[in-house]
């Protein structure tokens, strides 16, 4: 059953349910406003005595491994999706649950795919009371149409370390796909046929979940070397033929886009960094692996390389783009939150200057600090932006999910947050009176970029005075909107979306940002 | 799916286009029926936020041609206003409906009419069917955008495309790009011509241009059109010549009208008509684009290159550019807003040529002043002719903004 509690208007607006899948929340309170207490999570004290001395934890299969690990109905199971749409383990892993009998399960991986749809029997089949976690494609539809049992809840990768290391989520059991690992459970993402790059996504459920297995298709003898997921978390190791399809797990190759529009977005961020001075000797920078974050990257390295700039580090989502960055000299290092394409996977897999991160050391806003804030400028996407410059990644304007937050809201942190984004999409004009879904607040977010200009969010004064003398398009985000408008045939209907939420969007410190409500 | 299709009964016509990979396009099915008013059916990817206005839009456009008993089927990929009138005036003609009627979109303000000489560096090539290219072609500073009627035009879709290219002129603000249309040779042209100057294109572009006749005939149109729509400011010509006769006849086909404001030459045709390979080099075309600038500067009027094929070789393209412009021409055809900025570059004149002629026409004007008759600068005494060829290049290093 969904929660029947009351809604309450949060400090931007919004309203938001004040329990969710049977837990108080707390709505948001505004940036920088909730101040955390208490101690965080623990595992409970275990004993070598229960361990083999030899350090072998092989286990025959994945049932053996979760009925050893005492999972019954109503538990908490997580998987990691470095795999993205090639993995195969979490449904291998929901279907020996089903196997075993279980009910009622919280799913809890880092995002769901397409791939995965099956999920959806098994919450018809009541294997899987709810997710929470991503969801896109065909469990996105199947959450916003209200058919899930419980409650979505969207987190950031900084969000979901935060929400496992506060005790808002306890993982009981933690399933691991490692593309290299040994008996002892010790296990990295860089080598083996089903490499992935880096595992940084599983860490927080190998240090904080009761129970924790790694499932992995290349098993080398102790040590396993070099390791990112401590054996000493892991209770059982089980070899299997394949983790994943190669294939979906990495591209061959990443591609620029091709569109001569969204290229021009990509050259006037590029363009935009220099004019400000934000690229100079020893500055750092983030983007993603989407077609106009990858043109960006495309341009600013020819400018970086005109103008004799070197960075110090670069954040990925890596790629060959970042790779041939590091390799050119043009960075010191790259410290890579997730890996995409073929040529980052060889490269972090081999140069010392590429090194796995992971959501702890990157985005959790409950740390004593963490690396987003300390990027100098990050270039982000979105569905759309309102003239309050709040930006929405969960929803499509008509309400529907489209993909999960990932590190969106965590990198809103940097020192100049970026939205590159084309002005309408399908006739659907991006910037609008007021997000459909608040995914990231807009004093965080500092300039939205379209192929017919650039507008700096006013409370940016500085970034203002920096391009005063620039021949890039400086306009006002109304006019920009006002102008699009006019292209489209007016201003688009706003969608009706209905009365009852599936889902809630989590902010980086566990508050509740926003609702997404029933559609269709 | 394709506006060709099955075949339809007669009063029944479809335009347009629709599926997954398309778009800012529609695709419109009209079938005449003798009673019962209209029945409009709508299937929109932006339905949620448009689909009233699609539905209201379709309905204002049957009204103005005159459509009272149809259905209409409409598939919708988030085409623009513009582009839904097109379709739907494509389709009633079509279905025999609605003849000698226009549903035109409301005219935006036209630019300001174009000089004779103004910068023709570029000029972005858009096919005239393909509306998805349109709305954004100014964004990428073309000197010129040219929508084209002829040979990116499939056989089938030349009504549809002057209609939809005839609304582009009326919606799409170009900005400061000069308007160009390339029409079909005659005489399907002058049914192009009907159809696109009364909305005042800024030059008009003759393909295979062979014959001084050809060229007359086009302006006699022209300006008769002009005439019945009140039309006045300048409609210029730029003769493509694309085959060895035309570049025989190009002294002649110059001088057919005073509209002629460039030569420019089709390398594709050009080769294949004389039978030899087009080359990177170019070197089987240098006596015909030599003769072109030649003719062009005899009669006072610029020499524009060809296209650049092959998008994807930037380095190619400089060189081509930079070559062109060493033999004389000013501008060149581009079929990718990428070869824009490569184009602009290699016709701008070098930093050293435009300090050389900065100091040329220095010393011009400070002899006038001296009331001296002869130039000097340095040791050196500068002709006449020099003064003006700095003048000239000071002038366009302004215009381009490099000076």
């Amino acid at each position: 059953m969904t929660d029947r509690a009351e809604l309450v208007q949060n400090a931007a607006g919004r309203m938001v349910p004040t329990m969710v899948n049977g837990k108080p929340q707390i709505p948001y309170l505004g940036v920088a406003k909730y101040q955390p207490r208490g101690r965080k999570a623990a595992t409970p004290v275990r004993s070598s005595k229960d361990y083999p001395d030899n350090g072998d934890k092989r286990v025959p299969d994945l049932e053996t491994a979760l009925r050893q690990c005492g999972l019954r109905d109503g538990m908490v199971i997580s998987n990691h999706h470095h795999l993205r749409d090639g993995d195969r383990v979490a449904l291998m892993m929901l279907e020996a649950a089903a196997k075993l009998g279980v009910k009622d399960l919280l799913w809890f991986p880092s995002a769901s795919f397409p791939s995965q749809k099956a999920a959806i029997e098994l919450m018809q089949s009541g294997v899987i009371h709810h997710i929470e976690g991503s969801m896109n494609g065909p469990l996105g539809d199947y959450c916003t149409q209200g058919k899930m049992r419980g409650l979505g809840v969207l987190r950031s990768h900084g969000g979901r370390w935060q929400a496992i290391q506060d005790g808002e989520v306890h993982i009981d059991i933690a399933v691991i796909a490692a593309p290299t690992a040994d008996a002892f459970g010790n296990a990295e993402g860089s080598h083996g046929k089903s490499a992935c790059g880096s595992l940084g996504f599983a860490l927080a459920d190998s240090t904080y979940a009761d129970r924790v297995i790694v499932v992995t298709d290349n098993l080398v003898p102790f040590p396993c070397i070099p390791w990112q997921i401590q054996g000493n978390n892991v209770d059982h190791v089980v070899e299997v033929d394949s983790i994943g399809d190669p294939a979906k797990i990495v591209s061959g190759t990443t591609q620029i886009t091709r569109s001569p529009d969204r290229l021009r977005v990509a050259e006037y961020v590029a363009r935009f960094l220099r004019d400000t001075g934000i690229m100079r000797n020893g500055f750092s920078f983030q983007a993603g692996a989407g077609g106009i974050a990858l043109a960006f990257v495309d341009y600013l390295r020819r400018m970086m390389k005109e103008d004799g700039v070197k960075a110090r580090f670069v954040r990925g989502g890596s790629t060959r783009y970042l790779v041939e960055m590091l390799q050119a000299g043009l960075t010191d290092y790259i410290l890579d939150g997730q890996t995409f394409d073929l040529d980052a996977v060889k490269s972090i897999a081999s140069d010392p200057r590429h090194v796995p991160t992971s959501p702890f050391t990157s985005y959790n806003y409950h740390g004593k600090g963490s690396f987003a804030s300390m990027v100098d400028a990050v270039v982000l996407g979105a569905t759309e932006v309102d003239l309050n410059f709040n930006g929405n990644v969960v929803t499509h304007s008509d309400g529907r999910l489209l993909h999960g937050i990932g590190g969106w809201q965590n990198c809103l942190q940097a020192g100049c947050t970026i939205l590159a984004v084309p002005s309408f999409r399908d006739r659907i004009p991006v910037i609008v009176d007021e997000v459909t879904t608040l995914t990231g607040p807009g004093e965080l977010i500092d300039v939205v970029v379209t192929e017919r200009g650039i507008a700096i969010n006013p409370r940016r004064q500085d970034l203002l005075d920096a391009v005063k003398d620039s021949s890039l398009p400086i306009r006002p985000i109304q006019e920009i909107k006002a102008e699009v408008e006019r292209i489209c045939g007016g201003r688009p209907v706003r969608p009706k979306l209905g009365e009852r939420p599936v889902a809630v969007v989590k902010w980086v410190d566990g508050t509740v940002l926003d609702t997404v409500w029933q559609v269709g | 799916m394709t506006a060709s299709g099955q075949e339809k009964s007669a009063g029944s016509g479809e335009a347009g286009h629709c599926g997954r990979d398309v778009r800012s396009d529609l695709h419109v099915a009209i079938e005449a029926r003798d009673g019962g008013g209209l029945e409009i059916t709508m299937q929109s990817r932006v339905a949620p936020y448009y689909g009233e206005s699609i539905l209201a839009h379709a309905r204002q456009v049957l009204e103005v041609l005159s459509i009272k008993h149809a259905r209409v089927e409409i598939r919708d990929e988030g085409a623009l206003p513009f582009v839904i009138s097109a379709r739907i005036e494509t389709a009633a003609r079509r279905a025999g409906l609605g003849l000698g009627r226009k549903a035109s979109p409301e005219r935006i303000p036209l630019p300001e009419p174009s000089p004779r000489e103004r910068l023709r560096r570029s000029r972005l090539y858009l096919p005239g069917s393909e509306p998805k290219y349109f709305i954004n072609a100014a964004l990428h500073e073309p000197d010129a955008v040219i929508l084209d009627l002829e040979d990116s035009v499939h056989h089938a879709e030349k009504d549809a495309a002057r209609i939809l290219v005839r609304n582009t002129l009326r919606a799409v603000d170009f900005g400061k790009c000069e308007r160009m249309v390339r029409i079909n040779q005659l005489p399907m042209g002058l049914e192009d011509l009907a159809e696109i100057v009364p909305e005042s294109p800024d030059l008009v572009l003759l393909p295979k241009a062979e014959l001084p006749q050809q060229v007359a005939e086009i302006d006699r149109m022209i300006g008769e059109l002009k005439g019945r729509y009140g039309i006045t400011r300048p409609i210029w010509l730029m003769p493509i010549l694309e085959s060895a006769l035309s570049i025989e006849n190009a002294s002649a086909i110059a001088q057919a009208s005073k509209n002629v404001v460039a030569l420019t030459i089709g390398l594709e045709d050009y080769t294949a008509d004389l039978g030899v390979a087009k080359t990177p080099e170019g070197r089987e075309s240098l006596y015909a684009r030599s003769r072109l600038v030649n003719i062009a500067g005899a009669f006072g009027m610029q020499a524009i290159d060809s296209v650049f094929g092959d998008v994807a070789d930037v380095e190619g393209l400089r060189r081509w550019a930079e070559s062109s412009r060493a033999l004389g021409f000013e501008g060149m055809g581009c079929i990718h807003p990428g070869q824009i900025p490569v184009i602009h570059a290699a016709f701008a004149p070098s930093q050293a040529e435009i300090e050389k002629a900065t100091k040329i026409v220095a010393a011009f004007e400070e002899a006038q002043q001296r009331g001296l008759g002869v130039v000097s600068l340095g040791s050196k005494m500068i002709d006449s002719p020099v003064v003006q060829r700095a003048q000239k290049l000071v002038e366009l290093a302004k215009r381009m903004g490099t000076a």
